[in-house]
């Protein structure tokens, strides 16, 4: 019985019993001290106060004493030192009671019988007989609904608020019967004495239980709903961290995997990691990195709490990996039919990068689609391309021919144009739609593109012109390509976000 | 010419390594990496005790920083150039760092040569501008229906022409094919491109304030 545990009900209150060490008279104002967290004077000046209304303190006492099991002797030491352990605040773990308390308690005594005699010298004793019965009952109502409280706390805890208006079946018949217990006694009270006098001490009982009630009551809902509080931010924070945990260990992790298996490959490898950077990127900045805008100020701590490690990562990678692989040697080498869509990369489109696993709806933009694409040929054909987008507009099908078209020019580019590196600049300026794909590659002679190169005539050219726009081809060997293609965007179709 | 003295501000060992051993392979006489600090408080007792001519800043790092260290040093050391190195491509962190002084911004995949050239426009006084730089500023300087967050044209409006380099910018485009594109002398291209990072620092507009706001700076 001397276990700690038993000293301490779940929720880690020290638990009500009557110590052996450091009672004045039977032990119960030090354990109802411990228990409560409250100096020990304090509980017995109450149960002075209490003996003041015609010994109701006392019959407390009594019931106390005759109900609250006493502690073994080798209690004390255990519950002294669970007390240092768990460090309960301000809790008041019985010890030896020294002279100076001994005095101080029987001072408090003192003082009660000396008011006493006081009170009944004066005659107000008369009303304070009167409190007594009231006094019982609501005491007995009071302790229901304590404890009640007392055992449900924790499960209150775990379904929050809900728990407050919602307890379960036997604690709401507790609840009930506790109230009806206090309700009835006092109209008891009430109808047994209808004489004027009787009613006004009643009415005194009435308001006396009731700041009785808010001062054992009020701090205890204070803290309460302060733990609530904290409890659920705690629990929010560990959500947070699991989610950014799995996160890492879907994508991060298996990434890592997967480069380990391939170390042998380069190219891999770096197909490998420029795709996790991607995913990554996306996830914490949002696609096309505009997103972030848009994050809420509270989610913001939980990128930064990551950055570190994500850029020792990335930055590991981004530096270990200079542009060693220049020779862009494509995957498919049908090259005479660049429209199947059966690139390699193009199975991902379920990946993370497209739907960012944030959960965070967001609208299907032109940033969003061209950081899309981009990734899909990065993926695909292993090199390198930044999209910038300035301005914004909803996906029409106008804007889709004109992502399609410059996935088209990105593929050309990394395949034809033998580096590693494509810029991506898309904008959406009054009333067009533009976007620049340029590589600082081989380049060639437009004008001598052979009829078989469907992908510049088609797909590019065609596209843009189907659908009322222009496609631009800037190239001469040796200085690279620019392809420019633009179409119209309708002006009230621009995003309301990017007129902000 | 002595060469240009590198300092090298990052929280990672390993990327700091990178950064020399990739400087020292160019070969390049016009570089020389003279110091390193892994954390804020250490770059500004060293930088202040040996000010280089180019510091290369990690945004991200403990302790506040790159925006700490540039708020700690820039106003007593106004001939120590920053050189913003990333690999974050928010725009609240990129602007935040132009905004508390540094004269450009390079992400971490950069190449070593691309990263020298840079070094050593800064040390000369230029701008440099990745091209998402160069769009994050475009779009905090774009046109947009907000006529009131113009309160100091002079500095709240980009000029066509500014315009026009740092779409060129944003499109990948060297200051040398900036120039031949547009048919003006490479020095023009660095005026006009010092006085969009000009701007861009000074700026009271809105878009920019607002990104400062968010990271609490302002």
């Amino acid at each position: 019985m001397s276990s700690p545990e038993i000293l301490r009900t779940p929720d880690g209150m020290v638990r009500l019993v009557r110590p052996v060490y450091g009672r004045v008279l039977a032990g119960v104002a030090a354990g109802v001290a411990a228990h409560l967290r409250l100096p020990v004077g304090v509980v017995r000046a109450a149960f002075v106060v209490l003996s003041l209304m015609a010994g109701a303190g006392v019959v407390a006492y009594a019931l106390l004493w005759i109900f609250v099991p006493q502690l073994p002797s080798d209690g004390p030491v255990a519950a002294a030192g669970t007390g240092t352990v768990t460090g309960a605040p301000g809790a008041a773990l019985p010890r030896a009671a020294g002279p100076a308390e001994r005095r101080q308690a029987i001072g408090i005594a003192a003082l009660g019988v000396a008011i006493l005699i006081a009170a009944l010298a004066l005659g107000v004793g008369r009303y304070m007989g009167a409190l007594v019965a009231p006094l019982a009952v609501v005491a007995i109502g009071g302790a229901f609904l304590w404890r009640e409280a007392d055992e449900t706390r924790r499960e209150r805890w775990r379904r929050t608020a809900a728990g407050f208006a919602r307890p379960g079946r036997a604690a709401l018949w507790r609840i009930v019967g506790g109230i009806a217990l206090v309700i009835g006694g006092l109209a008891v009270f009430a109808v047994g004495q209808l004489d004027f006098a009787a009613a006004r001490s009643a009415l005194i009982a009435v308001l006396l239980t009731l700041v009785g009630v808010a001062v054992i009551t009020v701090p205890w809902l204070a803290r309460l709903v302060r733990d609530l509080g904290a409890e659920r931010r705690e629990r929010i924070r560990q959500r947070e961290r699991a989610e950014v945990a799995a996160h890492l260990h879907d994508s991060v992790l298996q990434t890592l995997a997967l480069i380990q298996r391939q170390s042998t490959d380069p190219r891999e490898v770096q197909r490998l990691a420029r795709s996790q950077e991607r995913e990554l990127r996306s996830w914490l900045y949002g696609p096309a990195g505009y997103a972030s805008e848009a994050r809420t100020a509270d989610d913001a701590g939980g990128p930064g709490a990551t950055g570190g490690w994500t850029e020792a990562w990335a930055g590991a990678w981004g530096g270990g990996w200079p542009a060693g692989a220049s020779t862009a040697d494509t995957l498919d080498n049908d090259g005479g039919t660049p429209r199947t869509a059966s690139y390699p990369g193009s199975h991902k489109s379920a990946h993370p990068a497209a739907d960012p696993s944030t959960g965070r709806p967001h609208p299907q933009t032109l940033a969003v689609a061209l950081a899309q694409v981009s990734g899909e040929v990065e993926d695909a054909y292993a090199i390198t391309i930044e999209p910038v987008v300035v301005g914004d507009a909803p996906m029409t099908p106008h804007l889709a021919a004109l992502v399609a078209a410059a996935r088209e020019a990105m593929v050309n580019a990394a395949k034809h144009a033998g580096v590693q590196e494509v810029s991506v600049y898309g904008e959406v300026e009054s009333g067009t739609a533009s976007v620049f794909v340029r590589d600082r590659g081989s380049g060639f002679d437009p004008t001598a593109v052979s009829p078989d190169r469907r992908g510049l005539a088609e797909s590019i050219r065609g596209r843009m012109q189907r659908h009322g726009g222009t496609a631009q081809v800037r190239s001469s060997p040796g200085s690279g390509t620019e392809i420019v293609l633009s179409v119209p965007v309708l002006a009230d179709a621009v995003s309301a976000d990017a007129a902000d | 010419m002595s060469p240009c003295r590198v300092f090298l501000v990052d929280d990672h060992a390993l990327f700091r390594a990178g950064v020399k051993a990739e400087l020292a392979n160019l070969g390049d006489e016009r570089i020389e990496v003279v110091g390193e600090a892994g954390s804020v408080n250490e770059a500004i007792v060293r930088i202040g005790a040996d000010p280089p001519d180019v510091v290369l800043l990690d945004v991200h790092m403990p302790d506040g920083g790159g925006r700490a260290v540039l708020d700690q040093l820039h106003p007593s050391l106004p001939g120590v150039v920053f050189l913003a190195l990333s690999v974050s491509d928010a725009a609240e962190d990129v602007i935040n760092v132009i905004r508390g002084g540094a004269r450009g911004y390079v992400t971490k995949t950069i190449s070593g040569r691309e990263l020298a050239d840079a070094i050593v426009r800064v040390a000369g006084g230029d701008a440099v501008f990745s091209p998402r730089l160069a769009g994050f500023v475009l779009d905090a300087f774009s046109d947009k229906p907000s006529a009131a967050s113009v309160s100091d044209p002079e500095l709240d409006l980009l000029s066509p022409r500014e315009r026009e380099v740092l779409r060129l910018l944003a499109r990948g485009y060297t200051y040398k094919e900036i120039a031949a594109e547009l048919f003006i002398s490479v020095k023009t291209v660095e005026t006009h491109a010092s006085s969009v990072l000009r701007k861009t620092q000074m700026s009271n507009r809105h878009a920019l304030s607002r990104w400062a706001t968010e990271r609490r700076l302002v």
